[in-house]
């Protein structure tokens, strides 16, 4: 519901609505937040974004660098957030999964950042249809090591707007990395959307970081580290880290809700998948209520726990059920929760869900 | 009374982890000096990399952040490109630098970073115990290579990495010392001091490596490590600029 307001309020803002694919959408929500830093590596279907970032970083005078390989992009990144700035790598799935390494040492050493993945089928290569087979990736850990990630997914190009600004936000208020997951659909298609003319300024965003390297001058040095050896000491650092999940747990859960105080079933989708359910429930005879997680993690389990209430549960992923999961731990009932997936790239209609839906009433 | 020597203010005064003979605390210390003597310090940012040195920057009193094993460059690639005053330096091993960080070192250097390297050398993989470095001599015997290492048995051959490095047009200074003996060190100081005046001066990417002498893995007395560095291992390191 948060995500809602906040769109809501963006938009009473001054309207510039233009035609742009979801990729382009997040690089431009990036520019417009202050990202001062962007590092990247080609991969298919992310490339619009890592293009874009190309010509627009360097208009803006801030820096782009193609890395030699994800693994240089993404600590790249953990050394421009070190240095204090806004910064933001982008890939899609094999590409984050060499991300990992990276993404574990930002979350020991609290650095903010913005980690894009635009999903694609796999495992290993796979190919480059859309999919939603990272979910546990991003949601359950993916580096080693007890931490988590911000994990946001847009549903349209606006979302992929708005969700990237909040990003940022998001990162430099809990000093944790934040996951932006899109897929090939969404990246690759163009929406009208609102980019909005407010702007995040760099130099403003600087000064509130104590933590940050820019040389020990009047003050004692800052160390950047997640190396504890001391007995005790990481697990003292864990135990803040964990304080700080459960605080993002209590204060940063989104979703949206449509039509679910009447429905009959309620579906669960997000993403692309959201899209294609809400058009499945058009061509069903009954009430249909949907829930659309926004935060993957934090995870809407106490919102979803209440909608579900002895109602049937269909859950729609492009995967062979990840989400599933959580859904299933929400509701509580296994019974009562029904799954519909399609993986490998492959994207189902919504002639094929609303037939599932009619196979198991 | 005229102090002559004194504890640089860079270096912070407590006993490191390293062992008996290390070369580190050496290298560590000249860093410290030549901070102070380009008063530099209250913009120096330090990298430590994974290794014996992962706890560098415990013992500078500047800057710091660890970086993940091979990582080094570009971490400080993007402290630097967000930081350009500041004077940011890598401090890395053989196995960080050669082995597992080849392509960041290589595209690090090739983009013309202008960063200051210090590669210590010491031929081993000392943290872990002393395995095989990508570094380590023909015939060396390691824990990986218990009956020295053959290139003939799919060991490989000991990496030049700095004089490859030579050959790219974004490196403008690459040059090989040891802390061998105190005129090794007097040497090893001036290289160091150059390859930050050459980041100060925006010049590019240099690198500095510094044979250096590990007594704990390689089994010798401090006395005769330092020896093996001057006799054996310049054979396949030779001391000097390479440019």
């Amino acid at each position: 519901m948060r995500a809602l307001k906040f769109m809501r309020k963006q938009s009473q803002r001054k309207r510039n609505r233009v035609l742009i694919t979801g990729n382009e959408a997040i690089g431009e929500a990036a520019i417009k937040a202050g990202c001062y830093f962007y590092a990247g590596y080609p991969i298919t279907p992310q490339n619009e974004l890592t293009a874009y970032m190309a010509k627009k970083m360097h208009e803006e005078n801030r820096v782009f660098i193609q890395a030699e390989s994800e693994l240089a992009a993404v600590n790249m990144v953990f050394g421009a957030s070190a240095a204090g700035m806004r910064a933001m790598t982008s890939s899609s799935s094999p590409g984050i999964s060499l991300k990992q390494e990276g993404i574990s040492y930002l979350a020991g050493c609290q650095l903010p950042a913005v980690i894009v993945n635009v999903m694609r089928g796999g495992p290993g290569l796979g190919n480059i249809g859309p999919s939603q087979s990272d979910y546990f990736q991003a949601t359950k850990g993916g580096g080693h090591g007890d931490y988590r990630l911000i994990v946001l997914a847009p549903s349209s190009v606006q979302e992929s707007f708005d969700l990237t600004f909040l990003a940022f936000d998001l990162a430099d208020k809990y000093r944790n990395p934040v996951m932006i997951l899109s897929d090939a659909f969404l990246g690759q298609m163009a929406e009208s959307a609102v980019i909005k003319s407010q702007e995040r300024s760099i130099k403003n965003l600087k000064v509130k970081k104590d933590w940050i390297l820019s040389g020990a001058k009047k003050r004692k040095p800052n160390i950047i580290r997640s190396l504890l050896l001391e007995e005790g000491a990481l697990e003292k650092h864990n135990v803040l880290l964990q304080r700080k999940y459960k605080e993002i747990e209590k204060k940063e859960v989104r979703y949206e809700e449509i039509n679910t105080e009447d429905a009959e079933i309620i579906f669960v989708a997000y993403g692309i998948s959201f899209r294609i359910a809400k058009e499945a429930a058009h061509l069903l005879p009954m009430n249909v209520g949907i829930f659309r997680p926004i935060t993957l993690w934090p995870f809407p389990y106490d919102a979803l726990r209440r909608i579900s209430n002895k109602r049937k549960v269909f859950v729609f992923e492009l995967s062979a059920g990840q989400m599933l999961e959580d859904v299933c731990l929400s509701v509580g009932d296994r019974d009562k929760v029904f799954f519909y997936g399609r993986t490998g790239g492959e994207i189902f209609n919504e002639k094929e869900l609303a037939n599932f839906v009619l196979s198991k009433l | 009374m005229k102090i002559k020597f004194k504890r640089p203010r860079a270096l912070r005064d407590i006993p490191t982890h390293y062992c008996p003979g290390c070369g580190h605390g050496i290298i560590h210390r000249l860093v410290a000096e030549i901070v102070e003597e380009l008063n530099i310090r209250e913009r120096t940012i330090g990298i430590a990399p994974v290794g014996c040195a992962v706890l560098a920057y415990d013992y500078w009193d500047f800057d710091c952040s660890e970086a993940a094993h091979g990582r080094v460059l570009a971490v400080a690639t993007g402290i630097k490109r967000c930081r350009p005053d500041c004077v940011v330096f890598t401090y890395q091993g053989d196995g960080d630098l050669a082995a597992i960080g080849t392509a960041e070192t290589i595209h690090a250097a090739n983009r013309a970073e202008n960063l200051t390297c210090i590669f210590v050398n010491n031929a081993v993989y000392g943290m872990t115990g002393g395995q095989m470095a990508p570094t380590t001599v023909v015939g060396q015997k390691t824990t990986t290579t218990p009956s020295g290492r053959d290139p003939h048995r799919g060991e490989g051959y000991p990496l030049r990495i700095i004089e490859m490095l030579a050959l790219l047009k974004g490196v403008v200074y690459a040059d090989r010392v040891c802390v061998a003996s105190p005129s090794d060190v007097v040497s090893a100081k001036k290289a160091i001091k150059q390859a930050f005046v050459n980041q100060i001066e925006g010049k590019g990417f240099s690198i500095v490596e510094v044979l250096s002498q590990c007594p704990t893995i390689w089994r010798m007395l401090p006395e005769n490590a330092v020896k093996w560095v001057k006799e054996e291992m310049v054979k396949f390191y030779p001391l000097g600029r390479i440019k």
